[in-house]
């Protein structure tokens, strides 16, 4: 649903790089900061304070005190934790072109779909899981015995959130908006290549009157900042969305400190099958978007293309046309596509695997290499003939190279989709109402999309299997891991049904 | 927030959340009635447009307080009630605008209604205040703040109506589908018009439903322009429809309707008798009923006097009792009798009667002349079967339906006073001894809206609470309501829940969808 967009701020004002933490902007405490990079331009935005243990600890304790029995933030109404949020809806959609401009500034994402789609995402997680606020019941359960027993679904405490650099802005918010609905207080790390748009949300946080502790916001690195959030023993829940590596550092890192609930959303290798009676030009268009959205650079992106060995040359051939035509180049040109990536290291990455690609016999197709000579850009492209043991088979790529593979058969084309340590994702598109539920229900993917693609929301859960991740984000489910279920029993004199 | 907190007593910690009526200190902080605020609309509301009655006739609306007419407003006819069920049903056809949304956009539209009333709402409360003759203070701090939390906590149920995957035998996928239910009936008492629209309306419209509501003849000046700013909302053409009239012509014709699917009729129990006769001799159409009660109010003697005193006043003469909620029967343990009987004296002369737009008013007219008389026919009846009148008893000034607020002292369960709804400013004390006394005697009625119990022993407050045959109990205060708490009758006091996620369960209708699959997996 896009509306017409207003023009890009090309030089958004950067006003905030500190470190929030009770409403207040501070620096941190070693007195460090750390630059952030214009992946366009490979040149410096500007330095923010850089985050460590200590800042992490004195983010926890405002956390804490927030969330003290008698605070403020305890005492609210659950119906006016929804009335925050929803101003706080209405803050973001007011400043939409300045977010939208500074996301694409510091990610490279193009600017239309930071505008159209990345900040009416964030916008409905938050107006979504405003609703729920006053609907976490608990229950009243008929137990043996002359009790009255009763369920409250409680806030869990102090969540650590942990924000990747692909969707900055939009998954702070996919954290964010159901913990503060369920009543929770938040330190946020947001990704250090992707800081500010954050940094920015905070202001909005402090504009809409939410108590001062409820939401911390440190910038700065995994193994410093991010880590200490994990291993802090006054912090309640993580929930990170990141890479499988550093998905199972956290998990260990929670096993070492106070067992604290983990929340990951991680990697994936999703298949997209595409059978020979699906509607040929829509099911090409489909994993077009499915694997080369945000240039790549997507969790549950389609980055194995199975297609039956009917249709497999003309969807090369129809992939290989969608890949030329799309445009790459400069992030606030409107009509432009594809923007750089999000720097140097998974740049270096990216080309590394189409090297390999290449080098194990993949037919490239279209592209392979750097777009132009300055940012970090990389060429569309397409490899046919891809089979399951290469590289570029199993491994995430998160760029914009697309493997199509080809099947025969549909017990086949399941078990090879399933042979993975992955499983966030996975499509089909057929006609066959059989082959459709077969395959939905069989495959080992989090959210199965039949004739469609990268169509979620935050009313429906969303998270992997295996090692795509632990929990689910969305939906009911998603907000209950938010919240810790006490049971309270109470003696009566005589209990009666 | 609008509403006001009333510190009841020392026990409590902090500010007490009762729904109490604004003091007049609080009143300060409200904003000025509209004292010259004239209706807007009149006529029937159709497709998002203004129609004439089909007949030409009208009824007159009366202000309680001045016994003057304040306009006419149409009485429909069968046929504006058909002209309404027809636009409702092609607004709810497969493929239609309302149809075809997101269920997250219904929200928005709920949600904007909500807006929409806050903006308006001085003038709303006004015109409900001049039509009702309810105090302003309490239109605002309590109708008008609990009709807009309403709508915002129905909009947020909109796009969280689940439906479930089934595990059930054999090689299928089994799904439920919560659809809405269709073109939806909604009839609105007189005594808090506003809110029991948005009782209504709010879940009606968040399952996806199209509506024909009929206010009462009363009271149907408020309805009128909230239909209005439905259409300002961005509701498409309609969804909404308003058929102003009376029980037997406008409202029989709507529950008799043969193309209408649900019924939700707030009203007295003989009414709810009536439809739901009317429904078993049509399409059996789906039913909800709210009714009248004779709500016992348990006041133990190890209580906190001063707090149980005031909550039971403002339990019975809130709204001049005319709530279905009164604790109309407020039973005393016998130690603390005497002392209770004084102090609700005291209590009920020092309630402040007069105009409705003054904000120190804490009682206004009763709506009008017939509920006026029956009122006074019941404090009859009370003195001749020989109830002991303490208090109170008679007409309240020279103009205006208004009645002193009354009490009775001594009464005993056989007494008239005891077992029927009065529906007005008159309290009953009866006398009580022991917990199982109490309890048999609070359940010995049709009615069971709702109960209360005063008593800082939590194995009593545990034990009415198991026994007693209500809706909803209260323990250790009273008319405490929530967007988010179901309520309802049990036995004669209606039939189904409104409020809270069972609201929605009404206006839904569940659809079991089973899948041949080729094989299926757990």
């Amino acid at each position: 649903m896009e509306t017409a967009v207003p023009p890009p701020i090309i030089n958004p004002e950067i006003k905030f790089t500190q470190i929030f933490i009770n409403n207040e902007w501070v620096n941190s405490v070693s007195g460090r900061t750390f630059p952030t990079v214009n992946p366009v331009t490979e040149k410096v935005i500007c330095h923010i304070q850089e985050g460590d243990k200590a800042d992490v600890d004195k983010a926890v304790a405002a956390a804490t005190a927030a969330f003290e029995i008698g605070s403020p933030w305890r005492r609210m109404d659950a119906a006016q934790r929804a009335i925050l949020l929803h101003k706080l809806g209405d803050l973001i959609m007011r400043d939409q072109t300045y977010i939208a401009s500074l996301e694409s500034l510091d990610n490279g994402k193009p600017y239309k779909g930071a505008f159209n789609l990345d900040v009416p995402f964030g916008v409905k997680q938050v107006r979504y899981f405003a609703g729920w606020a006053d609907k976490l019941t608990g229950k009243t359960i008929p137990v043996p015995g002359d009790y009255f027993c009763y369920t409250r679904a409680e806030p869990v405490g102090v969540v650590g959130a942990i924000a990747p650099w692909n969707f900055p802005f939009g998954i702070a918010l996919q954290k964010i908006a159901p913990a503060l609905a369920a009543g929770c207080v938040v330190v946020l790390k947001p990704s250090e290549q992707t800081s500010l748009t954050a940094l920015y949300l905070a202001s909005l946080i402090k504009e809409v009157g939410f108590p001062p502790g409820v939401v911390n916001i440190v910038p700065g690195y995994g193994p410093t900042a991010g880590a200490a959030i994990c291993e802090h023993h006054d912090v309640d829940k993580v929930s990170f969305t990141g890479s499988t590596a550093v998905g199972k550092i956290i998990m260990a890192a929670s096993g070492k400190s106070n067992l604290k609930g983990v929340s990951l959303e991680l990697g994936g290798k999703s298949p997209n099958i595409v059978f020979a009676d699906a509607d040929l030009d829509y099911a090409a268009l489909m994993s077009h978007h499915a694997l080369f959205f945000n240039m790549g650079q997507c969790c549950v992106s389609g980055s194995r293309t199975y297609v039956q060995e009917e249709i497999y040359d003309e969807f090369v051939k129809k992939s290989i046309d969608y890949a030329k035509k799309r445009t790459i180049g400069d992030p606030f040109d409107l009509s432009v596509e594809n923007g750089p990536q999000i720097d140097s290291t998974q740049f270096k990455k990216i080309l590394g695997l189409i090297e390999s690609g290449k080098q194990q016999g993949a037919k490239l197709e279209c592209g392979g290499g750097r777009h132009g000579d300055k940012g970090y850009f990389i060429e569309n492209t397409v490899f046919s003939n891809v089979t399951d043991d290469m590289c570029i088979a199993k491994e995430e790529i998160f760029g914009p190279v697309q493997q199509i593979l080809k099947f025969k058969t549909i017990d086949d084309v399941i078990k090879r989709a399933n042979n993975t340590q992955y499983g966030l994702a996975a499509a089909v598109f057929t006609k066959d109402i059989d082959k459709a539920f077969a395959v939905a229900h069989s495959v080992k993917a989090g959210t199965v999309w039949v004739n469609s693609y990268l169509a979620a929301d935050p009313s429906a859960p969303f998270g992997g299997f295996k090692m795509s991740g632990i929990g689910r984000e969305g939906g009911e489910d998603g907000i209950r891991e938010f919240c810790e279920i006490k049971t309270v029993v109470v003696k009566v004199p005589q209990k009666n049904s | 927030m609008l509403l006001f907190a009333k510190k009841l007593g020392t026990a409590s910690s902090g500010l007490q959340k009762a729904y109490s009526y604004a003091t007049a200190a609080a009143a300060t902080a409200l904003p000025h009635p509209l004292t010259n605020v004239k209706p807007r609309y009149t006529t029937v509301f159709i497709n998002n447009e203004w129609h004439k009655g089909c007949d030409g006739n009208t009824l007159p609306i009366i202000n309680p307080a001045t016994e003057e007419k304040i306009g006419d407003v149409v009485l429909g006819n069968k046929a504006d009630v058909d002209k309404a069920v027809a636009a409702a049903r092609a607004a709810f056809k497969m493929g239609s605008a309302w149809r075809r949304i997101d269920a997250s956009s219904r929200g928005t539209l709920v949600n904007r209604l909500a807006d929409l009333m806050e903006r308006d709402k001085v003038y709303l409360t006004s015109l409900e205040t001049l039509n009702a003759g309810k105090p302003y203070t309490q239109v605002c701090s309590f109708d008008m703040t609990l009709s807009i939390k309403i709508l915002r906590y129905y909009a947020g149920w909109c796009d969280k109506i689940h439906g479930k995957t089934i595990p059930i035998d054999g090689d299928y996928l089994c799904v439920t589908r919560r659809e809405p239910v269709g073109v939806c009936g909604l009839i609105i008492p007189w005594n808090f018009p506003i809110l029991m629209l948005a009782f209504k309306l709010a879940p009606a419209l968040a399952a996806g439903n199209t509506i024909v509501l009929k206010p009462s003849e009363k009271t149907p000046l408020t309805a009128l322009y909230i239909a209005q700013l439905c259409a300002e909302a961005g509701f498409p053409a309609g969804v909404v429809n308003v058929v102003p009239g009376d029980g037997e012509t406008t409202g029989a014709a709507l529950v008799a309707h043969s193309d209408v699917n649900k019924i939700t009729f707030t009203g007295s129990t003989e009414v709810g008798h009536l439809i739901q006769k009317s429904l078993g001799e049509s399409n059996l159409k789906r039913l909800t009923l709210e009714l009248g009660g004779k709500s016992p109010n348990i006041v133990l003697a190890d209580a906190d006097l001063e707090k149980a005193v005031d909550v039971s006043h403002q339990a019975l003469f809130f709204n001049m009792g005319q709530c279905c909620t009164a604790g109309s029967r407020t039973f005393v343990q016998s130690k603390i009798y005497d002392e209770f009987v004084e102090r609700s004296i005291e209590k009920a002369n020092s309630r402040i009667i007069g105009d409705p737009f003054d904000l120190t008013t804490e009682h206004g007219p009763q709506i009008d002349d017939i509920q006026y008389k029956q009122v006074l026919r019941y404090i009859d009846i009370g003195k001749s079967e020989g109830a002991k009148m303490v208090t109170g008893g008679g007409r309240y000034g020279k103009k205006g339906f208004y009645i002193q607020p009354t009490v009775f002292k001594d009464v005993q369960d056989d007494m008239t006073i005891a077992k029927e709804e009065i529906f007005g400013p008159v309290m009953q004390i009866l006398k009580f001894d022991t917990m199982e006394e109490v309890c048999e005697r609070a359940n010995k009625t049709q009615y069971g809206l709702a109960a209360s119990i005063f008593t800082k022993d939590i194995d009593k407050a545990l034990t009415l609470v198991k026994n007693i045959q209500s809706g909803t109990v209260w323990v250790n205060c009273y008319n405490v309501l929530d967007a988010a708490a179901p309520f309802g009758g049990y036995k004669m006091s209606g039939l189904g829940r409104e409020l809270g996620e069972s609201g929605l369960d009404a206006y839904t209708e569940s659809k079991t969808v089973t899948i041949n699959i080729s094989e299926n997996n757990s």
